[in-house]
């Protein structure tokens, strides 16, 4: 038993250090900037420790556990992701005094809770995860406890999440019900048509992770929430619970849920479609980046879960390979709004952008290839990944989805077009102070670098997802 | 040969937009339009190079490259035939004098307005050197981004209107195609057109993808009624803009009706023809007669491209030999003469910042050389014998003739529209009682431009005498289209 222990080394490891870093914090006073530098270090070292650890596939745990390449891949994804989100937004944070030391660690306390749900093979340990990631957000969203705003939204995630995990919940224990295991691999044994049952646990299931990942119709908190709170939080909302949802969304629907891929495949192409015409339509009228961003990111979802919908693995792939550019796309959009200050005071209405190629022609630049990449405007990486989803979805003959999407996408290419213009074509209001925020710029030319010369090697993302089905 | 030739063709003006990108470029400093000069002569001539050394008694793809690309499947695939080299050497010809028109006419940020112009370019030559679906629409998808930022950054009052409707239009079209292309995937299992064109599309599925092939390319060449975006692109368009759209971007629609829709779905294309026909000649017919009502010298040039991009589309769809070499010769006829008529707007433009007709007249008095050049290329753009204008038309309706006699009949109206707008604009601009006062002041053209104007007003000429050259390189691609479109409906009336 105690070699077993090896598997959970990641999950051991950050839990440490969490509480060590927490008694560092309590003792030492003004920790913040200490406190942030080693939650930097915590994140390297807990990739260090997934990449030698073996890649197995191994259950531990009464078989509640796996570790195998899809959760080691996922979790190596959050953890990059979430060092880029974090040091991007470093400066951010202390510009807004909201340098407490507690921010990273509740941060690094949501990573935990996501790597449980990433590796779980057992409701029971997928919804305490999920609570815990869910609880660290819902402080994260109020963090700035003094804005009106930030509780606000902070709030309203609390209410809303509480109510779908509630659903969740209770999808879960149908399906105890309905199948007597709580295991995933003992639930698609059990599970099959007839069991009219487990099929509404499916359906509360798939409510609750929809709002998770926040796809129409359970988006409402998305634009609210995403304004309201400070942009550091945004952006790792945007980005991190994102990836962690979509795995566990795949797992269900792959594991547990096989059997029933008829019943769930209509709901998962209707909540697509949804999303895909709301994010286009609803963020035509938006005149905050962030409130945008809300929508736009509803809008992706919509096309990872376009994926999802053929319910086949190639389709699955596509999912994930979407999620990563996504994941690439907006850490470099979100660091790009950390360069728009103005005398101490961050600009985030898209008419602050006006005319900025004239004097910041680099950051021009990058936003128009992350722009264009978003749109999914060839030849950048965006293209590749709507490209991968939509050979997908017409693969399994699903045409009404793919040219419905594909529609979707030349309407969202026109809310893109009116930043750019914004951007080159306006003339130019603000000049923004000369950029500090060393880490934002590197995570922009990341970005862009990546998106830019995606095109030479366009199958390097798909060469990895395929090897995270074998089990 | 081994030497990745059309790569390196493709690549070299983005590698030089690098350089300039990188090049810290001080006030007053001419150096990048040097090095973007210097670039595109070179691509210019490696261009060239590949026209002398292709092997024109065959009608294969040459110089070929493949680089396996996505997941071993889809292959990143160049090579050039008859067809396609032509459109290459257009493009690497009209970039050079758009970056030479651009010393007059941009004023703002120089810099960058010569990096858009180097991408447009790798992008442009990559349309036409791909023979790979997937690869061809990326190529094809990818000029959008400059050709919106030349529009919206450096156009006129209007600019963003056009632009967003240039882009959004196209955008439109293409994503059908795309649609289209993912499937041909699942239903060959390839996307490499040279074995598509082996495989056959399977007759029940040809109409639709026709149609998504055809909703792209009658966007981009425009063909009635989807042509609205291209006016308003011309006219805020700068100077080099409309240069390049007229000239190259159109005719990537004429090339990929060529390439993919013909080959690849003959027996939808036949099907389709009356559908082709009835809109080439609204197109030549109405649109001759918009133009005739402008008042705005780019606009009016515009709507005559959308007439002479009507003879394109009535040309190839008449599958006979006449027909797709007229309509060949006459896509590259009229890149030269239709960029010309926008240099020759841009010269004036340059002077006194105004589009109108009404603002000239006596041209003639004070710019004579000016208006010569002027009075050569509005002939050549109505078909005058002796220029390059007059054989395109000329091929395109005898082909006609075989098909259809009424079609026929109508197109050759559009011969005496033609002419009508073209004259009445020569007699509204050059000729007439000099009102404008300013106009008095005016200078002749300079050497830059007259530089660039000769060089294409002697082409125009060259060809309307001498076509062989252009002739003998499409001969046997042409040959080989018809024979394949020939064989393909003959199998099916056996079956």
């Amino acid at each position: 038993m105690i070699n077993n222990l090896s598997i959970l080394l990641p999950e051991i490891f950050l839990t440490i250090s969490i509480f060590s870093a927490l008694m560092i914090g309590v003792f030492i006073k003004n920790s913040f900037n200490k406190i942030f530098n080693l939650s930097s270090i915590i994140i390297l070292m807990t990739i260090a420790i997934i990449l030698n650890n073996s890649n197995s596939s191994e259950k531990i745990f009464l078989d509640s556990f796996s570790r195998d390449t899809y959760s080691n891949f996922f979790k190596i994804l959050i953890l990059i992701s979430s060092l880029f989100v974090l040091n991007s937004s470093k400066a951010f944070i202390i510009d807004s005094k909201l340098g407490k030391f507690e921010y990273p660690i509740i941060i690094l306390l949501s990573i935990l809770g996501m790597f449980f749900m990433v590796s779980s093979n057992d409701i029971i340990l997928f919804y305490l995860g999920l609570e815990l990631q869910s609880l660290s957000l819902y402080i994260l969203a109020s963090i700035d406890r003094d804005n009106l705003r930030s509780s606000e939204s902070g709030i309203k995630y609390f209410v809303l999440s509480a109510l779908s995990s509630g659903l969740l919940l209770y999808g879960c224990s149908l399906l105890y019900g309905f199948t007597g295991s709580t295991n995933f691999d003992l639930i698609a044994n059990e599970l099959n048509k007839e069991n009219i049952g487990a099929v509404f646990a499916m359906v509360f299931i798939l409510v609750g992770l929809a709002f998770k990942v926040s796809a129409v119709p359970f988006h409402m908190w998305t634009p609210d929430v995403y304004e309201g709170a400070p942009t550091s939080i945004t952006s790792y909302f945007a980005v991190v619970p994102k990836v962690a949802g979509l795995a566990v969304l795949i797992k269900f629907m792959h594991i547990p849920f096989s059997n029933i891929l008829l019943e769930w495949q209509t709901i998962i192409i209707f909540i697509s479609l949804a999303s895909m015409i709301l994010g286009a339509v609803a963020a035509i009228g938006q005149t905050n980046i962030k409130r945008l961003l809300a929508y736009s990111s509803i809008g992706h979802i919509g096309y990872a879960l376009a994926g999802l919908a053929t319910g086949v693995i190639s389709g699955y792939e596509s999912a994930i390979v979407y999620i990563t550019i996504y994941v690439i796309m907006n850490i470099g959009a979100f660091s790009c709004l950390y360069l728009l200050k103005k005398d101490g005071e961050y600009k985030e209405k898209i008419s602050d952008l006006s005319g900025i190629s004239k004097k910041h022609p680099i950051l021009a630049i990058s936003f128009l290839v992350i722009l264009f990449s978003l749109a999914g405007i060839p030849p950048l990486g965006g293209f590749f990944a709507k490209f991968y989803v939509f050979t997908a979805v017409l693969e399994q003959k699903m045409y009404a989805l793919a040219i419905i999407g594909l529609l979707t996408t030349v309407i969202s290419a026109f809310y893109y077009l009116k930043i750019i213009k914004t951007i080159y074509f306006d003339d130019s209001v603000i000049t923004f102070d000369a950029p500090k925020n060393k880490f934002a710029q590197l995570s922009i030319l990341v970005s862009c670098i990546i998106l830019l010369t995606f095109f030479l090697y366009p199958s390097v993302l798909n060469n990895v997802a395929e090897t995270l089905f074998i089990y | 040969m081994n030497f990745p030739i059309l790569s390196t063709l493709i690549f070299l003006p983005l590698v030089s937009s690098i350089f300039i990108f990188l090049s810290k470029a001080q006030k007053n400093d001419n150096s990048a339009i040097y090095i973007s000069l210097f670039s595109s002569l070179a691509t210019f001539i490696l261009s060239l190079f590949v026209w002398f050394s292709l092997d024109l008694s065959s009608s294969d793809f040459q110089f070929l490259e493949e680089k396996s690309w996505i997941n071993n499947f889809i292959k990143f695939k160049l090579g050039v035939d008859g067809i396609s080299i032509l459109f290459i050497v257009l493009t690497t010809f009209i970039t050079p004098i758009c970056i030479i028109s651009c010393v007059n006419s941009v004023k703002t940020r120089v810099k960058e307005f010569l990096i858009a112009i180097l991408i447009l370019e790798t992008f442009m030559l990559g349309v036409f050197c791909s023979l790979d679906l997937v690869v061809f629409y990326l190529f094809f998808e990818a000029g959008l981004i400059p050709m919106f930022l030349i529009i919206g950054v450096w156009g006129g009052p209007k600019r963003v209107y056009s632009a967003f409707k240039f882009f959004l239009f196209t955008l439109l079209g293409s994503v059908l195609m795309l649609a289209a292309i993912i499937f041909i995937y699942w239903l060959t299992g390839t996307t490499d057109i040279t074995q598509i064109y082996e495989i056959k599309i399977p007759e029940e599925y040809q109409n639709i993808l026709w149609l998504a092939f055809f909703s792209s390319f009658a966007v981009k060449m425009p063909m009635w009624p989807v042509h609205t975006w291209l006016p308003d692109a011309h006219v805020e368009a700068p100077t080099a803009g409309s240069v390049i759209l007229a000239a190259i971007l159109l005719k990537m629609a004429g090339y990929g009706f060529l390439r993919f829709s013909l080959p690849m779905f003959p027996l939808a294309s036949e099907y389709f023809t009356p559908l082709i026909f009835i809109l080439s000649i609204i197109a030549i017919i109405y649109t001759s007669l918009v133009a005739l009502m402008q008042e705005d010298m780019k606009k009016l040039i515009a709507y005559s491209s959308v007439a002479h991009m009507g003879y394109v589309t009535l040309g190839i769809f008449t599958f006979t030999k006449q027909g797709i070499e007229g309509s060949i010769f006459q896509m590259i006829s009229h890149g030269l003469i239709s960029a010309a008529l926008f240099l020759c707007v841009g010269v004036v433009y340059d002077r006194l910042h105004s589009r109108m007709i009404s603002t000239y007249g006596g041209l003639v008095n004070h710019l004579p050389r000016y208006s010569f050049l002027f009075i050569l290329f509005a002939l050549a753009g109505l078909g005058l014998p002796g220029t390059s204008g007059f054989l395109g038309e000329f091929l395109v309706l005898t082909g006609a003739f075989q098909k259809n006699y009424l079609i026929a009949m109508i197109a050759t109206f559009g011969v005496v529209l033609g002419a009508a707008y073209m004259l009445w604009l020569s007699k509204r601009v050059i000729f007439g009682i000099t009102n404008n006062s300013e106009i008095k002041t005016l200078k002749d053209v300079n050497k830059l431009e007259t530089l660039m104007l000769v060089s294409l007003g002697l082409l125009v000429i060259y060809f309307g005498f001498y076509p062989a050259p252009l002739m003998d390189t499409i001969n046997f691609s042409v040959d080989n289209l018809i024979n394949n479109y020939e064989l393909a409906i003959k199998s099916k009336g056996f079956n």
